[in-house]
C-alpha cells in the first residue's frame, strides 16, 4: 500500500483547476482513486457533477485518457473500451498493461445506469466501477435518487405541510453488486483515504469486474459548511449509516467497527437536508431511521460472521 | 471471387467476417437476429478475431461500440426497429464524437402496434442523426455496401458512422445469388484501422466527450455538417475503387430507363427492383416510364436528383414510412427540397406511402401508380397530399373526397 509521501509524489491524473464547488468531496474521491491507481489508466465517466466540472471545452482536468458518452451507459462504454483493449492486445497492437476505471454518480449508477452496470458485471469485464455517492442528482439541482436517505429533503422531495422528505430508505446497491458474484465489492468513505487507497490498489490487481461505492458528501446538496465534509463523512461511518467494508470473492470484511456506535441523530443534525427531522413532531422518523440503520448493521455483522 | 447462395443477413455476416472487426457488440431483435447468429458462428469457429460483446440492450450495444471505437478499435453492431429506437440517444453521440462505426440496420416497422416486418420507419427516424445512410436493393448490395461503408466511415475527411440498411425479411431472409470477394481482396480494400486519436494511446491522453457550451458547441456541429458534405463529395471515389476490385459500380442514385422517361418513380431498397420489372413491362406497351433508386440517402444526393429528373414531366416518390404531421413522406420532402429554387421547382410530384409493417408492394400496385402518374401528366392535376398505396379503405376514402369535392 502506498504511503502518503508516495502518493503525493505521483503524477496527478485528475488535476486542479476544475470547477467543482469549494469543499466538494466527490472531487476529492476522484483524486484519491486516480492517485491510488499506479498504472496507465483509461477513465470513463457518466454524466453528472464530476463530468461537468472536469471537462468544459477547451479545458480538461484529466491527465489520462478520458471518455464521457452519456448518463446511463458508462459501464457499457467501458465494456467496449476494455473489449477493444483485449482485441488489440491479442493482435499485438498494444503491449502496455492498462487499467480501466468507470465513474458514475449515484444517479448514474443506482438508477439510470444500473442496467448497464449489471450487464458489465455479469459479462465479467475487467473494469473497476467507482460510484461516487453524494446521495442525490446534484448536477441537475439536488433531486432524489434511490441512494438518497430516508427523510432527506431534496428538490423533488421537499418538506411541506404533509410531506417530510424522501419516504424510502436507500437501495443497498453494494449488496446488489455482491449478489452479482463479482470478485471484489467494497464500500468506502472519502474521509478515510488510507482505506480507500488500499481498496483501489487491491481492486486493480484483481481481474474482472470490481465495484467500489464511495460516500462523498456534497456541500450544496447536503447543506453543511464547506469545511465540514470530511467530518460528516466520518460520522456516517461512526454512526454505521455508511459502514466501510469489502467483499472479496464472497468473503466479507468490515474495515472499521466503531467501538461505540454513535446515535444516528449525530449524523442527521450536521446537515441542512435533515434539519426538519430535529423537530419534535418528527421524533418518530428519527427512531425509524435508527432502527433501519441498526438492522442493516446487524445484518452486515452477520454476513461478516462477527 | 466465389458465388454463394446467401440471405441478406448471411451476406452481411459474410462481409463482417471479411472485415474482421476488432469488437462487435450486439443484442437480438428480429429480423436482425440471423445476422448475428451467423456472425457468432464465425466467432465460435475462430474465423474472426473479434471480441464479441453480448450486451444487455441495444442502448448498451451502441454504447459499447462507441467505447470500442473511441478506444481505437474497428467496431460494429447491427440492429432493427425498436433496437434502433432505443439507440437513439447514442446515435447522435456516435456521430458527434465522429466515430467511424458501421452498423447494418435490417429495416423493420416501429411499434405501436408491434410488427416485425419490413418498412423504413426505423431508419427514417434516424435520418438526421448525423449517420450516413446507404440503402440496399438486394443481398448483393447489402454485402457490397457493408464493405464500402468501412472505407467511407474511416475516411479521415469524413469520420462519420454509417448505417447500411436492407429491408427486413424481403432482403434479410431471402436467399439470393451473391458474389463474394476473396478475403484478402476485402482486407486490402479496407486496410488497417489506425485512428489519429484513441483512448488506448495512454502516452497521448485525450479527453473525449467534454461539456461543450455556447462558446464552441456550434463550431463543432458546423464541422460535423461539413463532414457530411465531404462524404457527399468522397463516397463516389470510394465507390469507384470498389468497382475496380469487384466489377460492380455503385452510384448515389441508380437510374433505370430514365433517358427519355416522362414519368419517373423514385424509391429506396427492395422496391426499386420491383419497379425495374414494371418499367420493363410498361415500356413494352409503349409507356415512357423510368425508375430512380436512391442508394445513398444521407448525405442526400440533391444534385443527382436534379440531374436525373431534369427531363421528367411527372415524378412519383415512394415512401415506406410516414412522417406524421408533415406535408409528405421523408423521401418526398427531400426530393422536393432539392428541386426548390431550381428550374424544376414546378415539376409535378406525387408522394406514395406504401408497404408499412411489411405490407406487400406488388407489380400491380406499381402499375397502378404509373397509371395514376400518367393521368396527372395529362390532366396537370397534382394531388399534393400523400397517396396511401395498398391500404384497406383508401379507395373509398378517395371516392368520398371526390364526392364531397375535397381537393387532394
Ligand atoms: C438520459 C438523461 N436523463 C437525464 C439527464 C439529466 N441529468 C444529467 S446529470 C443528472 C444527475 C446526475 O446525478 P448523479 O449521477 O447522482 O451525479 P451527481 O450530479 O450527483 O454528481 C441528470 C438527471 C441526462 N443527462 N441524460
Ligand atoms: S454540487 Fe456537490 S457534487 Fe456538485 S460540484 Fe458542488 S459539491 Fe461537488
Ligand atoms: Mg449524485
Amino acid at each position: 500500500m502506498a504511503n502518503l509521501k508516495e502518493l503525493s509524489q505521483r503524477t496527478v491524473k485528475f488535476t486542479a483547476g476544475h470547477r467543482a464547488c469549494a469543499g466538494c468531496l466527490p472531487a476529492v474521491a476522484l483524486r484519491q482513486v486516480t492517485l491510488s491507481a499506479d498504472y496507465p489508466i483509461v477513465v470513463g465517466f457518466a454524466t453528472g457533477c464530476m463530468e461537468v466540472v472536469s471537462t468544459i471545452f477547451p479545458y480538461t482536468a484529466w491527465n489520462v485518457p478520458y471518455i464521457h458518452v452519456a448518463f446511463e451507459n458508462v459501464a457499457a462504454v467501458m465494456s467496449g473500451v476494455e473489449s477493444a483493449y483485449k482485441a488489440l492486445k491479442k493482435k499485438g497492437k498494444i503491449n502496455e498493461e492498462i487499467k480501466f476505471i468507470a465513474f458514475g454518480g449515484d444517479g448514474g449508477t443506482y438508477d439510470i445506469g444500473f442496467q448497464a452496470l449489471s450487464g458489465m458485471a455479469e459479462r465479467g469485464h475487467d473494469v473497476l466501477y467507482i460510484c461516487y455517492n453524494n446521495e442525490a442528482y446534484m448536477n441537475t439541482g439536488i433531486q432524489r435518487s434511490s441512494a438518497t436517505p430516508f427523510g432527506a429533503q431534496t428538490s423533488t422531495t421537499p418538506v411541506g405541510s404533509v410531506e417530510f422528505g424522501k419516504k424510502q430508505f436507500p437501495k443497498d446497491l453494494t449488496q446488489i453488486m455482491v449478489a452479482h458474484g463479482i470478485p471484489y465489492v467494497a464500500q468506502a468513505s472519502v474521509h478515510n483515504w488510507k482505506d480507500l487507497n488500499m481498496k483501489v490498489e487491491k481492486a486493480l490487481k484483481i481481474k474482472g469486474p470490481k465495484f467500489i461505492n464511495i460516500l462523498a458528501p456534497c456541500t450544496l446538496g447536503w447543506r453543511y459548511p464547506a469545511e465540514k465534509g470530511i467530518e460528516i463523512a466520518k460520522l456516517a461511518v461512526e454512526t454505521c449509516v455508511w459502514p466501510i467494508y469489502e467483499v472479496e470473492n464472497g468473503k466479507y470484511k468490515i474495515n472499521y467497527k466503531p467501538r461505540e456506535k454513535k446515535p444516528v441523530i449525530e449524523w442527521l443534525k450536521t446537515q441542512g437536508r435533515f434539519a426538519h427531522l430535529l423537530k419534535p413532531e418528527y421524533q418518530h422518523l428519527v427512531e425509524e431511521i435508527q432502527k433501519e440503520v441498526d438492522r442493516r448493521w446487524e445484518h452486515l455483522l452477520e454476513l461478516a460472521g462477527t | 471471387m466465389k458465388v454463394m447462395a446467401l440471405t441478406g443477413n448471411e451476406a452481411v455476416a459474410e462481409a463482417m467476417r471479411q472485415i474482421n472487426p476488432d469488437v462487435v457488440a450486439a443484442y437480438p431483435i428480429t429480423p436482425q437476429t440471423e445476422l448475428m447468429h451467423r456472425f457468432t458462428e464465425f466467432v465460435a469457429d475462430g474465423l474472426v478475431d473479434t471480441e464479441m460483446v453480448l450486451v444487455e440492450s441495444e442502448h448498451s450495444a451502441l454504447s459499447a461500440t462507441v467505447g470500442a471505437s473511441a478506444a481505437g478499435a474497428r467496431a460494429m453492431t447491427a440492429t432493427s426497429s425498436q433496437g434502433l429506437a432505443l439507440m437513439w440517444e447514442i446515435l447522435y453521440i456516435a456521430a458527434g464524437l465522429r466515430l467511424p462505426i458501421v452498423m447494418p440496420v435490417v429495416n423493420r416497422a416501429l411499434s405501436a402496434p408491434i410488427n416485425i416486418h419490413g418498412d423504413h420507419s426505423d431508419t427514417m427516424g434516424a435520418r438526421d442523426s448525423g449517420w450516413i445512410q446507404i440503402f440496399s436493393e438486394n443481398a448483393q448490395e447489402a454485402y457490397d455496401n457493408t464493405i464500402i461503408a468501412v472505407r467511407i466511415a474511416e475516411h479521415p475527411d469524413i469520420l462519420l458512422p454509417v448505417m447500411v440498411t436492407m429491408d427486413g425479411f424481403i432482403i434479410s431472409h431471402t436467399m439470393e445469388r451473391v458474389e463474394v470477394l476473396d478475403d484478402d481482396v476485402v482486407k486490402n480494400f479496407i486496410g488497417e484501422y489506425n485512428p489519429k486519436y484513441k483512448l488506448l494511446d495512454v502516452k497521448n491522453p485525450v479527453t473525449m466527450g467534454p461539456l461543450d457550451l455556447q462558446d464552441y458547441y456550434f463550431e463543432h456541429k458546423r464541422a460535423q455538417a461539413e463532414a457530411m458534405e465531404n462524404a457527399y463529395k468522397l463516397i463516389k471515389e470510394i465507390d469507384e475503387e470498389y468497382y475496380k476490385i469487384s466489377g460492380r459500380r455503385y452510384s448515389y442514385v441508380e437510374p433505370y430507363e430514365i433517358d427519355d422517361a416522362d414519368i419517373i418513380l423514385i424509391s429506396l431498397g427492395s422496391t426499386a427492383g420491383t419497379i425495374k420489372d414494371v418499367v420493363d413491362e410498361l415500356r413494352l406497351k409503349g409507356l415512357k416510364v423510368g425508375g430512380l433508386k436512391i442508394r445513398v440517402y444521407r448525405p442526400f444526393p440533391r444534385d443527382e436528383i436534379k440531374e436525373f429528373l431534369s427531363n421528367a414531366s411527372v415524378v412519383g416518390v415512394m415512401d415506406r414510412a410516414i412522417a406524421f404531421g408533415s406535408p409528405c413522406g421523408p423521401v418526398c420532402l427531400d426530393v422536393k427540397a432539392s428541386l426548390q429554387g431550381t428550374s424544376l421547382s414546378n415539376l409535378p410530384i406525387v408522394n406514395y406511402i406504401y408497404g408499412l409493417g411489411g405490407r406487400d408492394i406488388t407489380p400491380k400496385d406499381i402499375i397502378k401508380i404509373f397509371n395514376e402518374l400518367e393521368k396527372v401528366r395529362i390532366s396537370g392535376e397534382v394531388p399534393n397530399l400523400p397517396r396511401y398505396v395498398g391500404v384497406r379503405g383508401e379507395e373509398n376514402y378517395i371516392e368520398q373526397k371526390a364526392k364531397l369535392k375535397i381537393k387532394n
